[in-house]
């Protein structure tokens, strides 16, 4: 009967040969070209805005990975940093930064000289080439090796913002010209600074390491303690997400009973997933901080709050991953005596892991570039001081993340800080880049499919 | 399973150092509030790290009322212990803090800040400038030939023939900010008083109160803009539109002269000389303001706002003021403030 059926011509009007489209056919063959087209398109734009973004990004970021430099002999005048004469750092100590300032003008306009460099401006205008951050870095030094006193030094000091900014192209001749804070004549100082091999421009290892600075020393800003918070709030989000998410998502999908109760918090779990981050910042400042008394801008408070919005994610994927491991292996397993604990934890769990994980890493990816909820527990703010180790009560030190680093520098007057807010994306692209490359990993090395 | 013993070791390791820290206290001054003091208030910080014994102050942006509204929350740890803000605490405030055992409150005024008005570096140059005009261009109802009405200027060479024939743009300060309040008292009042427009709505029949209110109404055709973001925010606005005028803070120029031309107010350019001296009409106090009771408690926190109000710092040539502060004239009796720790709300 079958071959039959097959054999019957079609009861279509114009069931004509295969080679000639009829009029249907054609019809339904460009809607699937115009479907693929719009496709295509959607694929296009999409591409291109990622394209935009990424030059926008990348041109206006990627100075901020170079840093110029300029090295010069400070004297370091006994008489002024140590009155007393003996050496002792805690009474060196009372010279704060101010006294050093001096110094390091002498120094600087003792280097130009040696260098053979003939200039009129004045003092205070040669003295601006380096950055306000010199100071410190000098007093620093000097407290840490006492014996320099009474010495010269080379250092090597940043330049300041407006000179970095001449020799990576942002600021220019004319641009010097209408700006208060730049004269031509700097830069052209600075340029036979250059010429005498004294300026240089090198990779910036400080933007990496270094912590924020103030709105006067962009040349300074780094993301060190903004890395190091965002490190430890992932820190928390992991230890405290991944056991309480995978129990969840056992206990919901293996153990517990199909009723209204378990449909309610299934529902619940799905729109926790959805709402607004700014709405488990506001919950983390009345629990965490009003009620349970944890100090405010603390990597702990935020991990919580992040661990809070992460949960839900990592719930959704790993039940997910639960579900995908055929119900086979649980009927094996059980067909021979285990008891379903086992059967879970020996052949349920194993099987479901690179699912697990490669949701619980895009949970964190999506945590570390969240900044609306840290906002209202204080993170948003300007930190200076790296905060201690994790086992050393680091995570209830002050810190804050690099998303929040961004929105911070993009906040400030002084246009450097352009170039330092899309270095901080860049470094916080790549980071988001290696967890979803690692989910990518994790999933193609360990995934089976049945 | 040793994924999971893993997981579970590093969940108990990391609750005992939770316990275990959480019984220090807090050993670094916590800051919050208006984000126009921000700046200098984080250039103090950072020189206060370098300089003492204590950690670096911990500096929060987030603007003077949210800032008051923390510091107002109550005594303890977890509070912060000195609020910014770009204008003084306000009544409510006070009794808000008082209701909260916040009793002891120590006022530093730490100086001045200017407001100026900025066109783009090739727009239109803007040197004439009167609060009469800022008021022509941007009030809702205004005098034209001595009749009450709607504003219906195009262009500022409609009103004042010394100013450039473009249309008029202008970007604001947004109602939540410290800076709009200034703005609104020191300009648009002031031009509307100045126009007799003041006096023109008096006699069409207003009370006194309900004159001064429409006064302060900003046309809402879209040629006045608030801006709600911060000074970049108006920067990039005006780059975007070559007649844009827009209101920025000094500091914020004074690091931006490449871009902005700075438009004068009745023929003085502003600058922190003329500031303080009073020719350049437009600029108000920055304050901040201590929790008395956080004073021995929390370490450094004395010590760091007697440094912000020291010559080397808040004085004239220091870092604040060549960041764009007006210096306080009156700087000996702020650190007197400071010294004695006197309580405002005695």
């Amino acid at each position: 009967m079958t071959i039959a059926t097959a054999d019957t011509p079609r009861s279509t009007p114009n069931a004509g040969s295969l080679m000639q489209a009829d009029a249907k056919t054609a019809k339904r063959n460009a809607r699937e070209k115009r479907f693929r087209l719009y496709g295509l398109i959607a694929v296009c734009t999409g591409i291109l805005m990622l394209v935009l973004l990424m030059i926008s990004i990348l041109t206006a970021g990627l100075s901020a990975f170079r840093q110029t430099t300029i090295e010069i002999s400070v004297p370091l005048d006994a008489e002024r940093l140590d009155p007393e004469g003996n050496r002792n750092p805690v009474e060196m100590a009372s010279v704060t930064t101010f006294g050093y300032a001096p110094l390091l003008r002498d120094g600087l306009m003792q280097t130009i000289e040696a260098a053979g460099i003939e200039t009129d401006l004045p003092e205070g205008d040669i003295a601006d080439l380096i950055s306000d951050e010199s100071v410190a870095q000098l007093r620093a030094t000097v407290l840490a090796n006492p014996e320099l006193v009474g010495q010269t030094v080379p250092v090597e000091v940043l330049a300041s913002g407006r000179i970095d900014g001449f020799f990576k192209g942002r600021v220019t001749y004319e641009t010097a010209e209408l700006d208060s804070n730049i004269s031509p004549e700097q830069l052209r100082l600075a340029e036979a600074l250059e010429e005498a091999g004294l300026l240089r421009t090198g990779f910036n290892w400080r933007f990496i390491t270094a912590p924020d600075a103030s709105s006067t020393r962009p040349e300074a800003a780094g993301l060190g303690v903004a890395i190091l918070g965002s490190f430890y709030m992932m820190l928390v989000v992991l230890v405290l997400s991944l056991p309480i998410g995978v129990a969840a998502s056992i206990y919901l999908e293996e153990f517990a009973p199909q009723n209204r109760f378990t449909d309610l918090i299934e529902v619940n779990i799905s729109n926790l997933a959805a709402v607004p981050s700014i709405v488990f910042g506001i919950l983390g400042l009345a629990i965490f901080i009003n009620f349970a008394g944890l100090p405010q801008s603390a990597p702990i408070v935020g991990g919580l709050v992040l661990t809070l919005m992460t949960l839900p994610t990592i719930i959704i994927a790993t039940r997910a991953a639960l579900k995908a491991v055929p119900p086979s292996i649980r009927d094996a397993a059980l067909g021979i005596g285990a008891s379903k604990m086992q059967a879970v934890f020996h052949h349920v769990l194993p099987l479901a892991m690179p699912g697990i994980l490669t949701g619980t890493i895009i949970g964190l990816a999506q945590a570390l570039g969240e900044t609306a909820p840290l906002l209202l527990i204080g993170m948003v703010a300007f930190v200076r001081e790296y905060p201690d180790a994790p086992w050393d009560g680091g995570l209830f030190d002050p810190a804050t993340a690099l998303p929040v680093q961004v929105y911070n520098f993009t906040q400030r007057s002084d246009p450097a800080f352009v170039e330092r807010a899309s270095g901080a994306i860049i470094v916080l692209l790549i980071f988001l880049l290696i967890m979803n490359l690692a989910a990518i990993f994790l999933r193609r090395k360990f995934e089976r499919r049945w | 399973m040793s994924l999971t013993k893993t997981a579970l070791s590093t969940f108990a390791v990391a609750a005992v150092c939770a316990t275990g820290a959480a019984a220090q206290s807090r050993d670094n001054v916590q800051v919050a509030g208006s984000s126009t003091v921000l700046p200098y208030a984080s250039i103090v910080a950072e020189a206060f790290g370098e300089n003492f014994d204590f950690p670096t102050p911990v500096v929060e942006s987030g603007g003077s009322s949210a800032g008051l509204r923390r510091f107002c929350e109550g005594v303890g740890e977890n509070t912060i212990d000195i609020a910014n803000a770009s204008r003084a605490i306000r009544e409510g405030e006070v009794e808000a803090c008082a209701a909260n055992g916040v009793d002891d409150i120590i006022e530093v005024r730490i100086g001045y800040d200017g407001i100026v008005f900025a066109s783009r570096q090739n727009g239109p140059a803007f040197n004439a400038f009167t609060p009469s005009d800022i008021f022509n261009a941007l009030g809702a109802r205004v005098l034209v030939d001595g009749e009450l009405v709607d504003n219906p200027h195009d262009q500022w060479a409609d009103f004042n023939a010394d100013l450039p024939a473009v249309n008029i743009a202008a970007f604001i300060p947004g109602t939540n900010h410290g800076t709009r309040e200034v703005f609104e008292e020191q300009v648009i009042a002031a031009g509307c008083e100045a126009t007799g427009t003041y006096d023109a709505l008096v006699a069409s029949g207003m009370t006194e109160d309900e004159a001064e209110d429409a006064c302060l109404a900003v046309r809402s055709d879209g040629v006045a803009v608030d801006i709600t973001g911060d000074y970049t925010e108006t920067l990039a606005r005006i780059e975007s539109n070559p007649d844009g005028i827009g209101v920025f803070g000094l500091s914020f120029y004074e690091n931006n002269t490449d871009v902005l031309k700075v438009a004068t107010m009745n023929g003085v350019a502003p600058s922190t000389e003329t500031i303080a001296s009073g020719e350049y009409p437009v600029s108000r106090p920055l304050y901040f303001y201590i929790k008395g009771a956080h004073i021995g408690v929390i370490p450094g926190l004395k010590e760091y706002a007697s440094f912000f109000v020291s010559d080397d710092i808040a004085g004239p040539g220091g870092p604040l003021s060549d960041y764009g502060l007006v210096p306080d004239p009156e700087l000996d009796a702020v650190q007197a403030t400071v010294e004695n720790e006197v309580d405002m709300t005695e």
